[in-house]
């Protein structure tokens, strides 16, 4: 009785342990990633409406991987990029996410551009224990959950939404001095709404007053008549979070009708698409924020202007500079973790202070919501025209 | 003023609409058949023209007309292939045949030139005037005229011509128009043709007047035409066009009261509302099916 008890004990405990070792054997081969190479995922709307967001991230990654393997890689291992189009489509995005982490099986993610694709990869980014870093998913629920807790494997490069929001409310009151806003933003969009919500919320504590707060949806071509019902309302000024298919078209009705008051917007707007859409000259006296400037006077982005412009043969535009930021900042954390494990890499992302990238000083706060500067462009016949740069 | 506004915005949305409804309704009148491909054609039309004034450098009349007729030829070219095997099929089929037509549109386009969209030049001056405080663009004026030219024509051609007399037999009873000697295929392809050259028109008319084009756009304003064509009484060509003012007006009326979201809701449950009430629309009278 009592031996056959100990042999079952010692049976089950070797089985246990035999799957234990087995489990750990399986990590093993999952993060060891080859030997004299890193695979890192990208993840990009490269076709879909959002296409043109993604496709200049992924220049900006080829342009900073290029450097980085002709420079000798990270550590002696060149990095190998394995991209997948997710068609701008959340469920796509998911996808692409779990052929990245359980297919290729790869060290870390890197993008997508938008906010609503990041949150579709997050859960997989936590369950595989592969860190992601998205360019430009500005929304602050890329890393913390609907319930406040962060989600430890989700970074990103860009500043967040209430950040923007905040800029453009200071920006309102303080350089042109308008007492009343009207907001118009993208009811389709997690992004539009963020920034909204900061903006009415920092405006009115600046003393201002919100007019008129309307919305409309993504893929809408006719605002004409929400836009009259706004001019009826006489704003001094109309925020209008959104992305650039819209954006051009609201900007162009609203000139026709006779709107002249300052328009502005996020880095949503970022697009060259956005001037044959609006016109040249309905653009004139409208602001956005962004990230990023090719005019910025400061050296480490004028450097990145200049190659860029050498690679490519133009200048760059903020996601340009954002996704070439995003492969320089998981270099570094990949070099100061020593490793490609993920849970390495996601300690040491965490830890990322003051670094200097193209688009400013980077450090990250305990809600993974990085510290750093936004600049603020104006549109001159057609070309963005840098104005000002706001510190946090 | 702002209610005037509100209301050009509305008219110049509805002649839009009515464009694309027009041809809905022929079709429809003459083989009893709702070519869901006809929004396909109005983008075929939009991108047309649009390289007409891109690359080949030309005005927006020669690009209209060229988009006219290129659709015209397409429409018929649709009919041929498509549609006209399955004329003694069951209504069922045909129109599951329009839907997979409607696909095959769209997503051949997506396959030549990609998905992502293109920004319709700036042909027009910028110049607005304004009319008891209402701001009216040369642009919008031109597109209205350009509409209800459109449509006089069209009225025209049904009353006045062999050929509209012909669709006018033709619809009203397939054999006997075949007995009296008119030839049903041409008169079906001359219906198509003219109903897609109305397309055409539209889409290049909506490229100018709203800027962005891309390979799927002609899906919701197909939609809204459709229904359009529903609410003047599907079959009846005056019809449509009352329909698709009314359309073009009350979705301004719900934006203009701030309810822009349920803007396309509103259009659905006119439809809807339309079908339970009234199936014949505004300008049906109430026939019975003869067994």
């Amino acid at each position: 009785m009592k031996k056959s008890k100990f042999a079952s004990l010692f049976l089950a405990s070797s089985l246990l342990v035999g799957i234990l070792a087995g489990c750990g054997a399986g990590e093993e081969g999952s993060s060891s990633k080859g030997g004299d190479e890193i695979k890192i995922g990208v993840n990009l709307e490269l076709s879909g409406p959002v296409a043109s967001y993604g496709s200049s991230q992924n220049d900006g990654f080829n342009l900073a991987v290029e450097e980085i393997n002709a420079a000798g890689g990270i550590d002696g291992k060149q990095i190998k990029l394995v991209t997948v189009d997710n068609k701008s489509d959340a469920a796509e995005s998911t996808s692409a996410a779990i052929k990245l982490t359980s297919q290729d099986k790869v060290a870390a993610i890197i993008g997508p551009a938008t906010s609503g694709n990041s949150v579709a990869q997050v859960q997989i980014a936590n369950d595989s224990k592969t860190p992601m870093i998205t360019p430009s998913g500005t929304s602050p629920t890329v890393t913390v959950a609907d319930n406040g807790s962060v989600n430890e494997y989700a970074f990103r490069t860009s500043f967040i939404d209430p950040f923007q929001g905040t800029v453009a409310a200071n920006f309102a009151t303080n350089e042109l001095k308008v007492k009343t806003a009207a907001v118009y933003s993208d009811n389709a969009s997690d992004y539009a709404k963020g920034l909204a919500a900061s903006f009415i919320k920092d405006f009115e504590a600046a003393g201002g007053t919100i007019v008129q707060k309307e919305s409309y949806v993504a893929k809408d071509t006719d605002f004409r008549s929400t836009l009259t019902r706004i001019k009826g309302a006489n704003p001094e000024f109309i925020f209008i979070p959104g992305y650039y298919e819209e954006v051009g078209l609201i900007v162009k009705q609203a000139r026709e009708l006779g709107i002249t008051v300052p328009l502005m917007g996020a880095d949503g707007w970022d697009s060259p698409t956005i001037v044959d859409l609006a016109g040249a000259e309905a653009l004139n006296n409208t602001f956005v924020i962004n990230h990023y400037s090719a005019e910025d006077p400061d050296g480490k982005a004028k450097e990145f202007a200049d190659k860029f412009n050498d690679k490519y043969g133009k200048s760059p535009n903020s996601f340009n500079a954002l996704g070439y930021d995003t492969v320089y900042l998981l270099k570094d954390a990949i070099e100061r973790a020593g490793s490609t494990d993920g849970t390495k890499i996601k300690d040491a992302l965490k830890a990322t202070d003051n670094l200097d990238l193209v688009t400013g000083l980077y450090s990250v706060d305990e809600n993974h919501h990085p510290v750093k500067s936004a600049t603020i462009l104006e549109f001159v016949d057609g070309k963005q025209v840098f104005n000002t740069k706001v510190n946090p | 003023m702002e209610w005037i506004q509100q209301l050009i915005n509305g008219i110049s949305l509805g002649s839009i609409y009515a464009l694309i409804a027009l041809g809905y309704t022929m079709v429809y009148g003459i083989i009893k058949l709702i070519n869901f491909a006809h929004g396909d054609v109005f983008m075929v039309g939009s991108f047309i023209g649009f390289y007409s004034i891109t690359v080949f450098g030309l005005g927006f009349f020669p690009a209209l007309i060229i988009s006219m007729v290129a659709c015209a030829l397409f429409g018929v070219i649709i009919e041929r292939i498509a549609y006209k095997r399955l004329r003694s099929a069951t209504r069922i089929a045909a129109l599951i045949t329009a839907i997979g037509v409607s696909l095959l549109i769209e997503y051949g386009v997506i396959y030549i030139r990609g998905a992502q969209p293109e920004a319709y030049p700036n042909i027009f001056s910028n110049k607005t005037f304004s009319i008891l405080g209402a701001q009216i663009s040369i642009q919008s004026v031109l597109i209205l005229s350009v509409s209800v030219v459109l449509m006089i024509l069209l009225q025209f051609i049904v009353h006045k011509t062999k050929t509209g007399k012909a669709m006018r037999a033709v619809s009203h009873d397939v054999e006997a128009a075949k007995l009296m000697g008119i030839n049903v295929d041409n008169t079906i392809s001359a219906t198509f043709a003219i109903g897609s050259a109305l397309a055409g028109a539209a889409g290049v008319i909506f490229g100018v007047y709203y800027t962005k084009i891309d390979p799927l756009m002609g899906v919701i304003p197909g939609l809204k035409a459709f229904v359009a064509a529903v609410l003047g009484g599907i079959g009846i060509i005056p019809g449509a066009m009352v329909g698709g003012l009314v359309l073009g007006v009350v979705e301004t009326i719900v934006s203009a009261l701030g309810f822009s979201l349920w803007r396309d809701a509103a259009a659905f449950i006119i439809l809807i509302l339309i079908l339970i009430f009234r199936p014949s629309g505004i300008f049906g009278k109430n026939t019975r099916e003869k067994v």
